[in-house]
């Protein structure tokens, strides 16, 4: 090597070094100001329309767990951006857009309605968003659509269906008729129940479906009393919930044909809907009589909040909290290290006030189905449906 | 074209062709769904502003068409061809455009508009109601059609810009399409029916013929536009059908000026942006739509693209007349 | 289906179709008087609705928001008509669609502002809160049987006033030939503005007496309105009587397609009106035009 071809290798080195220096002390100081900066986190729920209190729910659940760590998740404080999705399929393709595209948040905590979800699975899945669900149960989500940034904190529709499937058989029932809205979460649960509820010896009569939010029931109504089937199977929540469990009493079919629900049917609606639902079951994966420590503070604490009664909803919208928390102090904030953020999250067990819970293979929660029953304006385990219901996660290719 | 529009019109075309170069992912998908909605709005002027058919129900092809894609899919995973899905969607649509037309065209005025208001609706709850394809919930398209013919590729509709660019060229082939069949024998007919239709046929037109005619050019066109909206949000459902998109795409026409296509393309951005724009400042924006509505069919009941000859007439009345 | 049964579902078939005549038999005589197609009719019986629910909440008793909100919704639809309607008789079909759209719009957001998007009930009065025994395994809503009554009684106090009262002549002669009418002196303004406000208080009648049936939500106009324009094409534009007879019949296919064809109730409807208008483009009612 000639001195005058090592003279120009030297200066490049020392380019490239010098560069390289200078990267690395502009680096540093953005990898500490992502962390200093706030984590965004955007709401996509339902504010309006039948499923309202549903999502109010949540996000108040949400936020309660942050208040309780001082505002910070993983040592960053928290930024929130919302978005009305007014359980409407149709807008949320553009709804989720705003989040991701215009407000560009870290992590999407929603939604409520099963249709609505669809649109948020397919965006987090094109745009590698985090997503965290805190109630929508469609099955896809966590069967052919999972994917590492999705994680569920709640259930997916066939659960308490297949837990009340169980309970139904088991109680002798031989004929059942149901009923629910058309969509993806009805049809899902419908199915769950069908399942296990055939398995165990049962037949289902007729399906009823009224489409998606309408409440007119009469007509079906009568079309179960001309059936007589030995139980009625039901999904409905929040304001179409309310108007059915009034109907049906009123129809005076409550005493006559036995209603099971999917637990949505009496969870934060026993102050409307009052005499009539007393004495009902469900299942559900939470009860409001859990004695825990754990339950007890929480629905302490919640109620100093917000001056009402937590719901399952709200239970699912402070586990949202909890898995992004974990998350976020196994990545001491730094929510850029997606390996390690979903490892931590996947493998997370949650002390929930529900009890104990873990996620299975894909992101969706493990946990247990509890037989309650309506007494005194209060839904009450009085046994368990089911132990350890895991999400049979179909189609999924993860783990 | 006066000179003054003629610059304004090429000036929008090359401020169209550069806005990929300049603005964001965001906006960039905007204003490809407001190119879309344009050729649909282009469509119906043909209907309404040329042929003076007023219909209500011309989103039942934009949705047909979208869920044809859905439909013809083997399963949401796969690529289908573009060069086989759109012309059997196109065609769905002009045949279902041909079908309803036949019997639309049976009564006039007001029946007419109530007769294409319910068919839309009969369309909205066959794909509402039955299991065809994911009812209210609607349905996803997962992987985008291919361009491929054959191995070889001109364009891939998965990236933003090159999706921009596909609909700025359909939009001015269809543009080209419509002004060449308006200076037409055929485009002068209509024009003849929509000013006095007693009169054409007393010239010997069979003018139920044209009008038909007109109605499944209009609902094919339509159609072209369904396809492509489904393909940019991957996503179909029965609102595409429903009558408030019908609605929509009216006031686009009667916005932007019925019979000259410049004025549904005018309008189609006017109402898509304004949306946007009202969307963002407050929770409570069809306030503002409805309100907007309401002053521009008041004040300008001859559109944007007449504005300046209302302005005349509002000034000076009507002694220049 | 046993006889029982088929009894309560006509039972159900015949409320629908009395409150769809409340509704609709405005529609057609605003539409067949003054010319008008009005969209935001719809929004009258949601407007309706709510009322029920502000007033019930306010006055404690379902009767008493009705006896308030009638009059209440006379007034609004004798200004709606003087401050908005009356520029719509010179505009063309098209341009009446698209304003009146634009009210649907304001009226939703403005009921949005003022009383919020939530789903509401409304109680039922304690007095009707019981049900009947119908057949061995249902009880029937009594309720549900008041409405149907109640509909039933202004549909005869409609019928009476058309019929048998100057004001129903003037309003008949109006939408068999508007021009004639004018022609021989009667002051066509305040005639329309009348009409106007029976429209708009029947509306909302119906919106307000249905409302502890159906619930309180938003988008329940537009639902509704829809059907409506199906009943006035069928029975016929400006026929009170074929109002009737089509919401009826509306009310029957409805409700029994929702029982036997579930995945096509929703089209029998439209099917019906395509399949009618077919054979009598004008509708089964039609007053013929001098």
């Amino acid at each position: 090597m000639t001195s005058i071809e090592g003279r120009k290798q030297r200066r490049r080195v020392i380019k490239a070094l010098g560069a390289a220096g200078a990267l690395g002390a502009l680096g540093a100081p953005v990898a500490a100001l992502a962390q200093a900066s706030k984590l965004k986190v955007g709401f996509m729920l339902p504010y309006t329309g039948t499923y309202a209190a549903l999502g109010r729910a949540i996000e108040n659940g949400f936020k309660l767990y942050v208040k309780e760590q001082r505002g910070k998740l993983g040592s960053r404080e928290i930024e929130y951006f919302t978005v009305d999705d007014e359980s409407e399929p149709a807008k949320a393709p553009d709804n989720v857009n705003k989040l991701i595209k215009r407000d560009n948040v870290d992590v999407i905590v929603g939604t409520v309605h099963s249709g609505v979800q669809m649109a948020i699975v397919k965006a987090a899945r094109d745009n590698n968003t985090l997503l965290i669900i805190p109630n929508a149960g469609v099955d896809e989500a966590t069967g052919p659509l999972c994917a590492p940034n999705i994680f569920r904190v709640s259930f997916s529709n066939s659960q308490p269906g297949l837990a009340m499937g169980l309970v139904a058989a088991l109680k002798g029932y031989t004929t059942a008729v149901t009923i629910t809205w058309k969509y993806a979460a009805g049809e899902q649960s419908i199915g769950g129940f069908k399942e296990t509820f055939q398995k165990g010896g049962g037949k289902v009569l007729k399906e009823l479906y009224v489409p998606f939010p309408n409440v007119e029931f009469q007509a079906l109504l009568t079309e179960i009393a001309s059936i007589k089937p030995s139980c009625v199977y039901t999904f409905f929540a929040g304001g179409g919930a309310v108007k059915f469990v009034k109907d049906y009493a009123a129809a005076g079919l409550k005493d006559k044909i036995p209603l099971l629900g999917a637990g949505f049917l009496t969870d934060g609606t026993l102050d409307a809907q009052g005499a009539a639902a007393e004495g009902l079951l469900t299942t559900l994966h939470y009860a409001d009589n859990l004695s825990t420590p754990r339950n007890n503070a929480f629905r302490l604490a919640y109620a100093k909040a917000y001056d009402s009664k937590a719901d399952v909803y709200a239970v699912q919208g402070y586990d949202s909290a909890q898995l992004l928390g974990i998350g976020l102090r196994a990545v001491a904030g730094d929510i850029a290290q997606r390996p390690l953020l979903i490892g931590a999250m996947a493998s997370a067990e949650i002390d929930s006030p529900r009890g104990k819970i873990t996620l299975s293979r894909s992101h969706n929660v493990v946990q247990d189905f509890y037989l309650r029953q309506v007494q005194n304006g209060q839904n009450n385990a009085i046994g368990l449906a089911a132990k350890s219901l895991a999400d049979p996660g179909r189609g999924c290719s993860m783990g | 074209m006066t000179l003054a529009r003629r610059t304004l019109a090429t000036l929008a075309l090359l401020a169209l062709l550069a806005l990929p170069l300049v603005a964001g992912k965001f906006y960039v998908d905007l204003i490809a769904k407001v190119m879309i909605m344009a050729v649909f709005a282009m469509s119906l002027d043909l209907l309404v502003g040329v042929t003076g058919l007023v219909s209500l129900g011309h989103a039942a092809f934009f949705g047909l068409a979208s869920y044809v894609l859905v439909l013809v899919a083997p399963d949401p995973y796969t690529a289908v061809s573009l060069w086989t899905s759109l012309p059997l969607a196109v065609g769905a649509c002009a045949l279902a455009a041909l079908a309803i037309g036949a019997l639309a065209l049976r009564t006039r005025g007001v029946y007419f508009i109530m007769v294409t208001l319910a068919f839309s609706q009969m369309g909205y709850f066959v794909f509402h109601d039955t299991k065809i394809a994911g009812g209210s919930d609607g349905a996803y398209i997962y992987v985008k059609p291919s361009a491929s013919v054959g191995g070889w590729s001109p364009f891939d509709l998965n990236s933003g810009a090159h999706f921009y660019y596909a609909m700025l060229a359909l939009l001015v082939l269809v543009f080209v399409f419509l002004r060449m069949l308006l200076a037409s024998r055929f485009g002068h007919a209509l024009r003849g029916i929509r000013s006095n239709e007693q009169r054409m046929r007393a010239l010997g037109f069979n003018t139920y013929c044209y009008k038909l005619a007109a109605f499944t050019i209009a609902g094919a066109i339509a159609g072209l536009a369904g396809y492509f909206a489904a393909v940019q949000f991957g996503f179909v459902n029965p609102e595409m059908l429903a009558w408030h998109q019908s609605a929509n795409v009216l006031l686009m026409v009667i916005l932007g000026g019925m019979g000259n296509l410049g004025g549904a393309i005018v309008g189609a951005f006017a109402f898509v942006l304004l949306q946007d724009l009202f969307s963002s400042l407050t929770k409570h924006w069809p306030l503002l739509m409805g309100g907007f509505v309401i002053l521009a069919v008041m004040l300008l009941p001859g559109g944007l693209t007449r504005a300046t000859e209302t302005w005349r007439f509002w000034r000076f009345g009507r002694r220049h007349g | 289906m046993d006889l029982p049964i088929f009894l309560i579902q006509t039972l159900n078939s015949v409320q629908y179709g009395l409150l769809l005549f409340l509704i609709a038999s405005g529609l057609t005589l605003i539409f067949g008087i003054m010319g008008v197609i009005n969209l935001a009719h719809g929004s009258f019986y949601m407007l309706g609705a709510y009322a029920a629910f502000v007033l019930s909440g306010l006055t404690g008793s379902l009767f008493w928001a009705i006896a308030l909100g009638v009059p209440l919704a006379v007034a609004f639809g004798y200004l709606l008509e003087w401050i908005f309607f009356s520029f719509l008789y010179r505009r063309d079909h098209l341009q009446q669609v698209l304003l009146t759209y634009g009210l649907i719009l304001v009226f939703e957001e403005l009921r949005s502002l003022a009383v919020g998007d939530d789903v509401h009930g409304v109680s039922v009065p304690a007095t009707l809160a019981r049900s009947v025994a119908l057949g061995s395994t249902m009880t029937y809503p009594v309720f549900n049987l008041f409405i149907s009554g109640v509909c039933l009684v202004v549909a005869v106090l409609l019928f009476v006033l058309l019929q048998r009262t100057r004001l129903g002549m003037m309003i008949r002669a109006g939408a068999s030939n508007r021009e004639m009418v004018r022609s021989l002196g009667v002051d066509i303004n305040l005639l329309f503005r009348v009409v106007f406000a029976l429209g708009v208080a029947l509306a909302a009648f119906a919106g307000m007496v249905n409302a502890p049936a159906s619930s309180v939500y938003p988008g329940m106009g537009n639902q509704v309105l829809i059907i409506c324009f199906v009943v006035v094409v069928i029975g016929g534009i400006g026929s009170v009587t074929g109002a009737l007879v089509a919401a009826l019949m509306i009310g029957f296919v409805d409700t029994f397609g929702k029982v036997f064809l579930p995945d096509y109730a929703g089209i029998l409807v439209y099917l019906l009106m395509a399949v009618v208008l077919v054979w009598r483009p004008e509708g089964l009612f039609r007053e013929s035009r001098a």
